[in-house]
């Protein structure tokens, strides 16, 4: 593991700071329904802290993101997104018309449900486009990416 | 010359904008377009067919979704972009090797 600027204040304060961003991260998502938020701000917000761990302790370390897995990510979004889409094309219903998904509950909770399935997709998507972004601007000596 | 160009064509085309911006509607105006088309449909019905109690959410992410997922994928887009552009540089040749051996 390369420690890229790292410090013990640093890495202290970061083991304290990520966990709690994560929490923040699945709130905004969650929560988002309800209030202003939602999966690009959570991707946003879990993208920055697993940057923050990057720079901090190192591209090596654990628990974060490879690069290859952030491609992977930043691809699973949309497909997330446009599979709930499909998914609800082949129940019936229109391209992206949630509520028609064949689960067993209430229509309006059917639809709340796909809501947070679509921003799930969103929030995957967007943390892995910023932590590519991250990865193929910052220069590694071990020359991954 | 290119420059006398662009000023040429710049200056008509800021006057039609100065000249279009007198017609814009009052900010806040009730009676302009983008409150009286669907916006009362979405105030009025959003609750009770989309089950989100904020606005913003059931907009964005259901009447609108087909939006959403464009946005989503412009992102990747510029994503898969920056590795394009930029995640071809030199490598250097022997740690990829001997990782991927």
């Amino acid at each position: 593991m390369r420690s890229t600027f790292g410090s013990p204040v640093l890495d202290a304060a970061t083991r304290l700071l990520v966990p709690f961003m994560w929490l923040f991260a699945a709130y905004v998502l969650i929560h988002g329904h309800d209030s202003p938020g939602g999966g690009f701000q959570a991707g946003v917000i879990l993208a920055a802290s697993l940057i923050l761990l990057r720079l901090v302790r190192g591209q090596g370390s654990r628990p974060n993101l490879s690069s290859r897995d952030a491609v992977t990510c930043a691809c699973a979004g949309p497909l997330l997104y446009g599979g709930i889409g499909v998914a609800s094309l082949l129940s019936g219903g229109n391209f992206l018309d949630y509520g028609v998904l064949p689960l067993p509950m209430d229509p309006v909770q059917v639809r709340v449900i796909g809501t947070l399935g679509i921003e799930a997709g969103v929030m995957v998507g967007v943390t892995g486009v910023l932590v590519l972004i991250f990865d193929v601007l910052a220069p590694w000596d071990d020359g991954t990416v | 010359m290119i420059n006398r160009l662009i000023v040429l064509l710049f200056v008509p085309a800021l006057a039609v904008l100065l000249q279009a911006a007198g017609d814009l509607p009052a900010v806040g105006d009730g009676t302009s377009p983008a409150f009286t088309h669907v916006s009362p449909y979405y105030l009025e019905r959003a609750h009770d067919e989309t089950g989100a109690p904020n606005f913003v959410t059931a907009v964005l992410a259901d009447y609108r979704g087909y939006d959403t997922f464009g946005e989503l994928t412009v992102i990747l887009t510029a994503g898969l972009a920056c590795l394009l552009i930029l995640g071809t540089r030199d490598d250097p040749p022997a740690p990829q090797n001997r990782d991927r051996s």
